[in-house]
């Protein structure tokens, strides 16, 4: 059934990047589109690179095709526009990542740049949200994305800052990397694992791409009730903070799911942690309760 | 991007997170040889860079057109950007326009802090003090301006290391404080014991406090540059620019100056910034230029500012309301005080031209019998009410009240200024952050104004390591608006105060004379909120009464 509900959005993501009247300076519908291909960025059991490029080759690239990208990518960007519920949640993601890598890599976590040396991979990159903090804090970074599109997003404004310049943006799968066999101190899989068709492949890959004691996170929504009345119910249906239909419930992973998926993967989960949402203050912090979005820290076996 | 309701529970899961933000803790681990470090950072950052244009040369993407340049014009660039100068445009991570009080405590927080000390400030002020190096002596009599900072002001400075630049000059604690009317009704005084603390706060000169904080700054390992001039224009990227700049097929360095704040500068320099602070006070230039529009109003008031001198010394504030508005009388050390005396335009320029003898009287007559009697307790049945809550009567409740100490001569030239209230509609916009009199201006009763603005520094300062600490863009909205959102609401709660106060004093009718009295009385005898007001007006409290 996944594959089926995969295969139609997969083919409405391809006709609309072929589409070539992708003008997205107000049309809120087409925000929507571009939301959409964000979330979802790779998918496992069929990569794209087997597929026809359904966006415009690089040697096609023309001004015009440059203007376009970087229109989407200010709105990409845009804290108040429609990406605002990831920019909120951004910085608690990475306080997260920050503490328990700097615990994992010995690293000073009251140093401004503590990654310095480290490499990373942030898989299923979009449009260059957490990559480019990663680079920030000194980490040589790997961002990549199965969606063209948002690999253009990514580059077009990672060039507007000298240090986030240095991010090497690829439109690329992590399978395909697992065998050209890079391999990176720290994998990062945030918000990615829920739009898997083949989850256990995935983490498989994962732990290809992650060094013997290297560091893997991963993030996604925990398969429950409260997850369906808020991840779906709220966050498409009342808040419309994302395109209906961006999430499928029954794709969700349990953190125990979770655990064990990476445990057969090699990767041992040694932290947890849940994310809250403070409607009063619109802030979202880390918790104990792992109950609807959570995020996990594993450490490859030797 | 889910909502999940907060259930309640303690944020904490085994990460340190607090500890990000923890101001003191973060401090405590400054550590040496971090320039160095740094340099090498920069060094490393350039050799990916290198790195990178070889990856991208072979990786057939689209991007990879962008950079058009050759490689060695590049590293050229790069190169440049290790002093933070590209095509001899300097760049910094923070501007900050204006550097008074309020300014400088923010680049001293700044270089103190390990997460944020790396950050690259300049300051722009046409003040020679910033540069001359001239030192306070001793014996120069006070100096009319003043501040009483607050136990939470003091903190700041302790925790930034200005404190002791503080302390080898004048200044005075206090631990008493009484405020009455001319009513007679009522008069309450406040006891640092009460909410066992050992002072409620210290006067201190405008000149001492910038220049400890000037010292303090000059003694911290840090990249920072002053420039003795004026802001002329400010250019802030928009959507547009930005757009443009991605679009362009210009080098990487051209492009980032696109989305940096550019500042013109009256001597015809040109600087880049990532955030450029507003700290110039109440005609901010900055919140003009960005467009921030401001709401408020004029009092009609104004204020004589002047130094007395006493027999002995002074270890009380004392602030009387007459009928026109307050006069209070601070401590500064020695055998001053300061007055801030509040009164209608026309009288304060009678005041300022009036003779030294003259003026001396009639401060004395506004803080002894002038215009009413002395409160008595009893007339408001103090001791009833006393007798009532006795479990909860303070210490200072039985303190019967006192007259202030009498002033006998003119210790410096007298200064009047017009009293308005100003607030910013908004704190920040992309780029810029306004903090100090350039967001908010009060009414100068209770001292509290300065003490606004060094909360801003604290709070601004925090914001702006949790930031750095999570690889965050300093000038992005979405950071620069939870500064925005822990200081609003202070500030709004405490100019309400002022601006109640304000306004229950500048009418003199019976009934209200009554229930001001009350206000007083109650203050005085009920220990709960008594503790709450000096929690408050010490700055350790965000909403008085809501504990």
């Amino acid at each position: 059934m996944f594959h089926t509900m995969f295969s139609r959005s997969l083919y409405q993501l391809q006709k609309l990047s072929r589409r070539n009247d992708l003008s997205l300076h107000n049309s809120s519908t087409k925000f929507k589109h571009a939301v959409l291909a964000a979330f979802q960025p790779i998918l496992h059991t069929r990569p794209y690179a087997n597929n026809p490029q359904p966006a415009a080759s690089a040697s096609s690239v023309d001004q015009a095709e440059l203007a376009k990208f970087a229109a989407i990518a200010e709105s990409w960007w845009d804290a108040e526009g429609p990406f605002k519920p990831l920019h909120v949640m951004n910085p608690t993601r990475l306080t997260f990542i920050r503490s328990t890598l700097c615990r994992h890599f010995g690293k000073d976590p009251f140093s401004a740049r503590p990654f310095e040396g480290l490499k990373f991979i942030d898989v299923g990159c979009g449009g260059g949200i957490l990559s480019e903090p990663l680079a920030r804090m000194g980490a040589s970074v790997t961002g990549i994305d199965a969606v063209e599109k948002n690999i253009k997003i990514a580059q077009v404004h990672a060039d507007l800052d000298p240090v986030a310049s240095s991010i090497e943006y690829r439109c690329t799968t992590a399978e395909n990397l697992v065998e050209e066999q890079m391999k990176f101190d720290a994998v990062l899989a945030l918000e990615v694992i829920e739009h898997v068709a083949n989850p256990a492949g995935f983490c498989k890959s994962l732990s290809a791409l992650t060094v013997p004691n290297g560091a893997t996170i991963v993030s996604t929504i925990n398969r429950s009730m409260r997850a369906y009345a808020t991840a779906i119910i709220a966050a498409e249906y009342i808040l419309h903070w994302l395109p209906k239909g961006t999430h499928q419930w029954s794709s969700f992973l349990t953190p125990e799911e979770l655990v064990l998926t990476l445990q057969r993967a090699s990767i041992s989960v040694e932290e947890m942690a849940g994310f809250a949402y403070d409607p009063l203050t619109g802030q979202w912090s880390l918790t104990d309760d792992i109950g609807v979005n959570f995020i996990a820290f594993g450490i490859k076996k030797q | 991007m889910q909502s999940r309701f907060a259930s309640g529970k303690p944020e904490k899961k085994g990460v340190p997170l607090s500890s990000f933000t923890n101001y003191s803790l973060a401090r405590s681990l400054n550590t040496r040889g971090d320039m160095s470090r740094l340099i090498a950072t920069r060094r490393l950052a350039s050799n990916f860079f290198v790195s990178k244009l070889a990856t991208r040369t072979f990786c057939n993407d689209a991007p990879a057109k962008l950079s058009t340049v050759p490689h060695s014009s590049q590293s050229n660039k790069e190169l440049e950007d290790e002093q933070g100068f590209t095509n001899d445009v300097p760049q910094y991570d923070i501007a900050i326009v204006g550097g008074g009080m309020v300014g400088m405590a923010l680049a001293c927080s700044i270089a103190s802090m390990p997460l944020t000390k790396q950050l690259s400030i300049a300051i722009i002020d046409s003040n020679p003090a910033l540069t001359n190096g001239s030192s306070i002596k001793k014996d120069d009599p006070p100096d009319p301006r003043v501040s009483t900072v607050t136990p939470a002001t003091i903190s700041l400075f302790k925790g930034i290391g200005a404190w002791q630049y503080v302390e080898q000059h004048r200044h005075a604690y206090f631990d008493r404080m009484q405020v009455w009317d001319y009513t007679g009704f009522g008069y309450t005084r406040y006891n640092a014991r009460d909410a066992d603390k050992d002072v409620l706060g210290c006067v201190v000169e405008n000149k001492v406090l910038h220049k400890s904080l000037l010292s303090c700054l000059q003694n911290k390992d840090f990249k920072k540059t002053i420039y003795p001039t004026r802001l002329l224009s400010m250019s802030l990227p928009t959507r547009s620019s930005v757009s443009a700049a991605g679009a362009s097929q210009s080098s990487t360095s051209t492009k980032s100056l696109a989305n940096l704040a550019k500042l013109e500068l009256s001597d015809g320099t040109n600087l880049y910034a990532k955030l450029v602070v507003g700290a110039d006070g109440s005609k901010s230039h900055v919140r003009e230029l960005a467009g921030i529009k401001t709401t408020g109003w004029n009092y009609s008031q104004s204020a004589v500012i002047c130094t007395v001198e006493h027999p002995a010394e002074n270890f009380c504030a004392w602030q009387r309301f007459l009928p026109a508005g307050p006069i209070a009388l601070l401590p500064i050390g020695d055998n001053f005080s300061n007055i801030v005396w509040t009164m209608s335009p026309k009288e304060a320029s009678n005041h300022k031209i009036m003779n030294e003898d003259d003026f001396v009287k009639a401060v004395n007559h506004a803080l002894d019998f002038g215009y009413g009697p002395h409160p008595e307790s009893w007339v408001f049945g103090g001791n009833v009410l006393s007798s009532f809550f006795r479990p909860d009567v303070t210490s200072s409740a039985n303190e019967g009240f006192e007259l202030p100490p009498k002033v006998v001569k003119l210790a410096s030239q007298r200064m009047a200024f017009p009293l308005s209230l100003m607030h910013a509609n908004q704190y920040t916009s992309k780029r810029v952050v306004l903090i100090g009199d350039a967001a908010h201006t009060v009414h100068p009763l209770a001292g509290q104004g300065v003490n606004m603005g060094y909360g801003d520094v604290a709070s601004l300062s925090n914001v702006i390591a949790d930031g750095v600490a999570v690889g965050s863009d300093i000038g992005e909205v979405t950071l620069l608006k939870k500064y925005e959102a822990d200081r609003k609401t202070a500030n709004i709660a405490m100019m309400a105060v002022l601006d109640g106060f304000q306004k229950a004093y500048s009418v003199d009718f019976g009934p209200l004379n009554i229930l001001r009295a009350a206000a007083f009385n109650g203050a005085n005898v009920f220990a709960p909120l008594k503790k709450n007001i000096i929690s408050y007006a010490s700055g350790e409290r965000r909403l008085p009464f809501l504990s």
